[in-house]
């Protein structure tokens, strides 16, 4: 069975995407991984690849409620149900706000006169590739407009392939659309950077990734020498230091590569063994657990 | 006098909203300090608030299931569209709160009334003194959903006070992305300024989140952080703004002294021969321009 790995780190902009592209690409030299973007929101792995075929097309979608005028009696039970103001109901008719409808069928559910049917409303589309044969690729794209992403990263992840290993880019935060990304996840690489802010949202993740019982190893990103002396890096120190599994240096090549959409481990050999190192490391304890 | 409400976006995460949000609620004068982004909020680490007031945030509500009265019927699993409800080795069934959307499906269709429907309370957000000025910020409890309700809430007790005490601006450092947080930190502000970076992940977020902006109306500007780590790149978003009639605000060079200053907790504008504290300065005075006409 596939490992799963999530990448996360709470804070925007430390290198989730950076890391995700780059392990992949290397572990398919030795291994066959399936990539996928959950980043719906902003989704740019795919920025980093070019790919073989035409991307694969599927739309997803939310069930959300069509009233039938005919059927309709304005009772008004659908709306006082309703939890999220969705579904409003007037002398003159009743009104579904799309935006607003989370689709989960209570409006339906309660109405007395089986006037309301679901019908389908676009939220955004996956798209799949090939990038190598060892490579394969998948990601979710919210539609702008779009409040919530979370069906979209479900439906992704509806699509694991057989490969070796799965590298889900994950979401930044610490919100729900992050709690869906790690569902059924055997491992997360919490990638962080050398700040007080990158820091602070790891601990942020990591709450999260202790309550679901989620393994997990940190790297931290743009890492400086000259921070040595810093209270963040104190703290790293003393509360992680056995989870962090790699540092990353803050190097002006890497960020013009990674600027470029290029992959950086193509010129950096040393980090492309560290990242097998580590995949090995994580194999390693996933078969002892 | 109306309060002018300023949002600092991005789309992309890291690309520097914070850095300008924190600098800028030093340079403005009589005016109120909104944190939005909370998922991660960062503003407080370098504006070292003295928190006066804690509020607690209660939205929404999650479905509990008392055992003693379940039997064990499954309605509520089968009308469950979030697959929040799973059986335990009992018999019973239970729900997973972070999968839970607080539809009260379970709750309507339970034939034992087993259900209970329980106010939630996603985070907290602080009413706070800064020595440049108020400061609203937030917490959101990890994998808490109704994050954008909570920016709202940011918002309004920002707006409240901006009133209530004739403060001219708002400074709102957003949330990213472009879903439900992004939006509650825009909707209804002035101007907004959108902060990228030259790197292809950072013209594609920034392109998606012009759509937001331009569908919303607000009047808005670009500012590249980090201008010189790519020059192409930068030159590729000054082209697209001019095309587009989007004026650039501001660049900021790439300066390892922002890392210094980030380290120390400061904002990057109070430090000494800092070009990213010139440049920020200056992104200062054409906005203060743009606000006036």
């Amino acid at each position: 069975m596939s490992t799963k790995i999530a990448v996360l780190s709470g804070k925007g902009g430390t290198g989730k995407t950076t890391i995700a592209v780059n392990l992949a690409y290397i572990l398919s030299k030795e291994i066959s991984v399936q990539l996928l973007d959950a980043d719906v929101e902003e989704p740019n792995s795919h920025l980093y690849f070019n790919f073989k075929d035409e991307m694969r097309e599927e739309k997803v979608s939310l069930m959300i409620p069509k009233v039938d005028p005919e059927k309709c009696t304005k009772c008004g039970l659908c709306g006082q149900e309703c939890q999220f103001g969705a579904i409003n109901v007037y002398d003159s008719g009743v009104l579904v706000f799309k935006n607003l409808c989370h689709g989960c069928g209570v409006c339906s559910l309660v109405c007395p006169e089986n006037a309301i049917q679901d019908v389908p409303k676009e939220l955004g589309v996956l798209r799949f590739n090939k990038v190598e044969n060892e490579l394969s690729f998948g990601e979710g794209i919210l539609n702008v407009g779009e409040i919530s992403g979370v069906k979209v990263i479900s439906k992704l992840k509806q699509n694991y392939d057989s490969s070796d290993v799965i590298i889900i880019d994950s979401p930044p935060g610490s919100s729900c659309p992050v709690v869906e990304t790690l569902r059924g996840i055997d491992h997360a690489l919490v990638v962080t950077e050398d700040s007080a802010f990158g820091l602070h949202d790891m601990e942020t993740v990591i709450t999260i990734l202790r309550e679901m019982g989620i393994s997990y190893s940190i790297v931290i990103n743009k890492y400086r020498d000259d921070s040595k002396n810093d209270k963040h890096t104190h703290i790293f120190e003393k509360k992680y230091s056995n989870s962090i599994a790699l540092k990353i240096p803050l190097d002006k090549k890497i960020a013009n590569l990674h600027s470029k959409g290029q992959l950086f481990v193509k010129e950096f050999p040393k980090i492309s063994d560290q990242f097998r190192d580590l995949f090995n490391k994580i194999i390693r304890e996933k078969r002892h657990v | 006098m109306k309060t002018k409400q300023i949002a600092i976006i991005s789309g992309k995460g890291g690309t520097g909203k914070t850095t300008l949000a924190g600098s800028l609620s030093v340079l403005f004068n009589n005016h109120i300090i909104a944190d939005c982004d909370v998922d991660s909020s960062n503003m407080h680490l370098i504006l070292k608030p003295k928190i006066n007031e804690t509020k607690q945030y209660k939205a929404g509500h999650k479905a509990e299931i008392n055992e003693s009265k379940c039997v064990g019927c499954g309605k509520c699993q089968q009308v469950c569209r979030y697959n929040a409800i799973y059986k335990k080795e009992n018999g019973k069934y239970s729900v997973d709160s972070f999968a839970c959307e607080g539809c009260k499906a379970c709750v309507l269709v339970c034939p034992k009334k087993a259900v209970d429907f329980v106010l939630n309370h996603p985070g907290d957000y602080f009413i706070s003194e800064t020595k440049y000025g108020p400061f609203i910020h937030a917490e959101l409890k990890p994998g808490e959903e109704m994050s954008g309700g909570l920016v709202a809430q940011v918002r309004k007790q920002a707006l409240k006070m901006a009133v209530d005490e004739r403060k001219a601006f708002v400074i709102i450092d957003g949330a990213p992305g472009i879903g439900c947080p992004a939006t509650s930190s825009l909707t209804g502000t002035d101007y907004a300024i959108l902060v990228t970076e030259p790197t292809v992940s950072g013209i594609h977020d920034m392109e998606r989140m012009m759509e937001v902006i331009k569908h919303f109306k607000i009047p808005f500007s670009i500012v590249i952080n980090r201008y010189d780590m790519n020059i192409e790149k930068s030159v590729e978003i000054e082209e697209f703004c001019q095309k587009d009639n989007i004026s650039v605000l501001g660049k900021i060079v790439f300066d390892e002294k922002v890392n210094i200053a980030n380290s120390n907790e400061m904002p990057v504008v109070k430090l000494h021969d800092s070009k990213a504290a010139e440049a920020i300065q200056s992104i200062f005075k054409k906005l203060k321009d743009e606000l006036t006409l």
